[in-house]
């Protein structure tokens, strides 16, 4: 019996290995590693025009007409974008849709009634939350708490409606917590001022791992991945007051750091290294297998907005809520360059070669160039509605989605 | 004994070790995967099973298609979610040929009320896809629809109507589509248009807002622990009773009618501007229509609410939004007076957004409809 109880992690496990990486794919929200940066040296144009005034389109490769609202990123898995969205006079009804990357043809769409609670904020939306995959599945997860898991190809594998489950799980002003998978396990954060918890979902079978409660206040915060060399991935909870780390699947708390943290923008991590929205920004180290951290650094002249941090080369980014885009050092914390840059900014940028792309809140776009003493906006334009969702790279390609549509901007 | 479902798990089970549980499912195949999919659970309970059940459903034969969405009738929430996926995945496979005649079958669904909305509703956006004259034949009538949302469009079709129409003909119209009405925006949005007109739509009425309330308080909520203690308004309302509140001083219960047309109370205004507090509101309501009810409450603070002594919600929620139909709950009214208790806890936040105590509270049917006589 025991080891039929592990045939799904196992099934989970091998799938993640085999698909999980591939340089085409963006997962989750900001990117297959967690961090708004890609690797890839193809750089998707820093000049492009998709409704500027009195300017002709340049290097949009298709844009679609979106049927439903929603703030949330797409990802990318192999040549498909997933995208979630929400209708219905109190949005109650939820979409995963699925979009060919090469010309943006809808392939299919599924809906689902929301079991959760639908109010929220009007500048938010009950599709908020980005949806995550393990290269084979696709986790949707929205403001009401419902979580969704479909195939590829739309086919449903599981469906849970954690405020169905814990009825005082909701904020009426709308949760935003993205999910991530990890280790077979979808790792969900749902902190309100009602009933607050965190969970490990196994992403096979949809049967809870571990539920641990967490403080009852608002927070907006998303799991990050922290997977330090040597070590097992673990999963990064950020609350006001509290980091913690933790295992995926078991749920057991390896390491936790107090302070005062944000609770919008989530934390960044890559290898041993673990940046957190404190005090500005604050930078930790913790080791594989160690129930220690050691400080680093911390800066108060980094501090984020809304937007969380992008760590990219040997640099961290960040936007502040007066529209000031910083660039650190990631060794030291120490402050390299400011520049102002048009917000307010809900949406973390993305980092592709010596570029980072930004869009504000009303869908002006920037392309600013990082690799020059100070940075340097190389263009900017207009999408002419509200953008709220941090673009998804692939190939050489950026996905925006706006209020209404979604874009392709491509190579030049 | 074998259960019905353990029975149908099984069967399923050696489906899919057979045959991957992808080929076309039979008869009985379908109507076993049904009942496993209508017993998921939360917790994930049943998923192993549903998730090979799901697979046999989403393969059953195109002419079953009714058949499945009248098993939406029976669906909790969760259930009814891996339903619908099943019975989309159906319809996307009904050839062409067959879609005229699926949409007829569809047809006599969504007309016959005894379903649940949204399997109407489902069963009726498969057949507009077949029948590009569904919706114009059929949307006029659903001004007065249980589903809502069929209710909703049919308004707009109205809205839009009046829109073209000259000024005796479109407050006529307006007015229609007001009575009709369910959803806040619309109500909002039409309401503005019949003032403009020269009418006075009642929304508290249209509502159902309890507009009359007895309220007592200040009673001490410091550090938000009066939430869980039982003031004498718990154990038995005595409005001629008079208490020491917070701090001591005596409190006792006033006669407070709102004045706002969403019918929110003001409780900084109607007992004195207090934070670390908590009041009761009380009312004696008499219901057109006995038997389950919504009771559906906003506020801004921490709430309780019982309904003839039996408490059907709590919420210790502290400034996190504000709305109209933010708590729904149900409760069961009797013939004659009905009695109804708030409590309604406000914390100690000192930021700006962060001050209001107030709340409101209406009594409809599941889509919205007034039950109480006048208050």
């Amino acid at each position: 019996m025991k080891i039929y109880g592990l045939i799904p992690l196992v099934v989970a496990l091998a799938a993640q290995a085999a698909a999980v990486g591939q340089a085409a794919d963006w997962l989750q929200f900001r990117g297959t590693d967690n961090t708004g940066s890609t690797g890839a040296a193809k750089v998707p144009a820093t000049e492009f025009v998709v409704k500027t005034e009195g300017a002709e389109p340049k290097n949009v490769q298709w844009s679609v007409e979106l049927p439903f609202a929603g703030v949330s990123s797409p990802i990318i898995v192999g040549d498909r974008l997933y995208v979630t969205g929400v209708t219905g006079a109190r949005q109650e009804r939820l979409h995963v849709a699925c979009y060919a990357k090469s010309d943006g043809k809808q392939l299919w769409q599924r809906q689902f009634w929301a079991t959760g609670r639908t109010l929220c904020h009007p500048t938010s939306s009950v599709a908020a939350n980005t949806p995550a995959s393990d290269g084979s599945r696709v986790y949707a997860f929205f403001s009401s708490n419902d979580l969704v898991c479909l195939d590829l190809d739309g086919n449903l594998e599981w469906f849970r409606g954690l405020t169905f489950e814990h009825p005082a799980a909701a904020n009426d002003v709308g949760m935003a917590a993205s999910p991530l998978v990890v280790s077979g396990a979808v790792v969900v954060q749902v902190e309100n001022k009602g009933d607050s918890f965190a969970a490990g979902i196994d992403a096979v079978t949809g049967e809870t791992l571990w539920q641990h409660p967490r403080k009852a206040d608002m927070n907006w915060t998303s799991p990050t991945l922290f997977h330090p060399p040597g070590g097992k991935p673990l999963v990064l909870l950020q609350s006001t007051h509290q980091i913690t780390a933790h295992d995926p699947r078991s749920g057991e708390e390896v390491w936790s750091y107090d302070g005062k943290l944000a609770e919008i923008s989530s934390p960044v991590s890559r290898g041993d290294l673990v940046i957190l929205p404190a005090d500005g920004l604050t930078a930790i180290r913790a080791g594989a297998g160690s129930a220690n951290w050691e400080k680093l650094w911390q800066e108060s002249g980094l501090s984020t907005g809304s937007p969380s941090a992008v760590l990219h080369g040997d640099r961290v980014y960040v936007l502040n809520r007066a529209g000031v885009l910083t660039a650190g050092d990631i060794a030291t914390g120490k402050v390299l360059w400011k520049a102002r840059v048009k917000g307010p900014y809900w949406a973390t940028p993305v980092a592709v070669g010596e570029y980072l792309y930004l869009v504000n809140q009303d869908g002006a776009a920037h392309v600013i160039k990082t690799s020059v003493e100070k940075g340097e906006i190389v263009s900017e334009t207009e999408f002419g509605e509200q953008m709220l969702a941090s673009p998804a790279y692939s190939d050489g390609a950026l996905y925006f989605r706006g209020a209404k549509h979604l874009w392709k901007i491509g190579s030049p | 004994m074998i259960g019905r479902r353990l029975r149908a798990a099984i069967a399923l089970l050696l489906m899919a070790v057979s045959w991957g549980g992808l080929r076309p499912a039979a008869a009985d195949e379908v109507s076993d995967a049904v009942e496993v999919l209508l017993a998921v659970g939360p917790e994930g309970k049943g998923h192993r099973e549903a998730q090979t059940a799901w697979k046999t459903a989403a393969a059953a034969p195109t002419a079953r298609l009714v058949e499945l969405l009248t098993t939406l009738d029976k669906a909790g929430p969760l259930a009814a979610n891996w339903l619908r996926s099943a019975v989309e995945t159906v319809a996307d496979r009904v050839p062409e040929a067959e879609q005229k005649p699926m949409a007829a079958e569809l047809e006599k669904f969504v007309l016959d009320v005894k379903h649940v909305p949204i399997a109407r509703r489902l069963a009726f956006d498969i057949a507009a896809r077949w029948d590009t004259s569904l919706t114009d034949r059929l949307m006029p009538g659903f001004l007065n629809d249980p589903s809502t949302e069929l209710r909703r469009e049919s308004i707009q079709r109205l809205i839009d109507k009046a829109a073209k129409a000259d000024e005796a003909e479109a407050k006529t119209l307006y007015q229609e589509a007001f009575g009709a009405a369910r959803d806040l925006d619309q109500i909002k949005d039409l309401a503005e248009k019949l003032e403009k007109l020269g009418a006075k739509p009642d929304l508290p009425s249209h509502f159902g807002f309890v507009m009359k309330w007895k309220l007592i308080g200040p009673f001490d909520n410091i550090g938000e622990k009066g939430f869980d203690v039982a003031y004498p308004p718990e154990q038995q309302v005595d409005t001629a009773a008079k208490y020491r509140g917070k701090e001591g001083k005596e409190i006792a219960w006033i006669d407070h009618e709102t004045k706002d047309a969403h019918g929110v109370v003001d409780l900084n205004e109607a007992l004195g501007k207090a934070k670390g507090a908590a009041a009761y509101a009380y009312v004696e309501v008499t219901c057109l229509r006995p038997g389950k009810v919504d009771v559906r409450v906003g506020s801004a603070n921490a709430i309780k609410l019982w309904v003839n002594g039996k408490l059907c919600d709590s919420r210790k929620v502290y400034h996190s939004g504000f709305e109209i139909d933010q708590y729904i709950s149900q409760a069961e009214l009797a013939e004659g007076v009905n009695r109804v208790l708030v409590k309604i806890c406000e914390n100690e936040q000192t930021e700006s957004w962060a001050q209001d105590w107030k709340f409101q509270l209406r009594i409809c049917d599941a889509v919205g409809t007034p039950v109480l006589a006048k208050n």
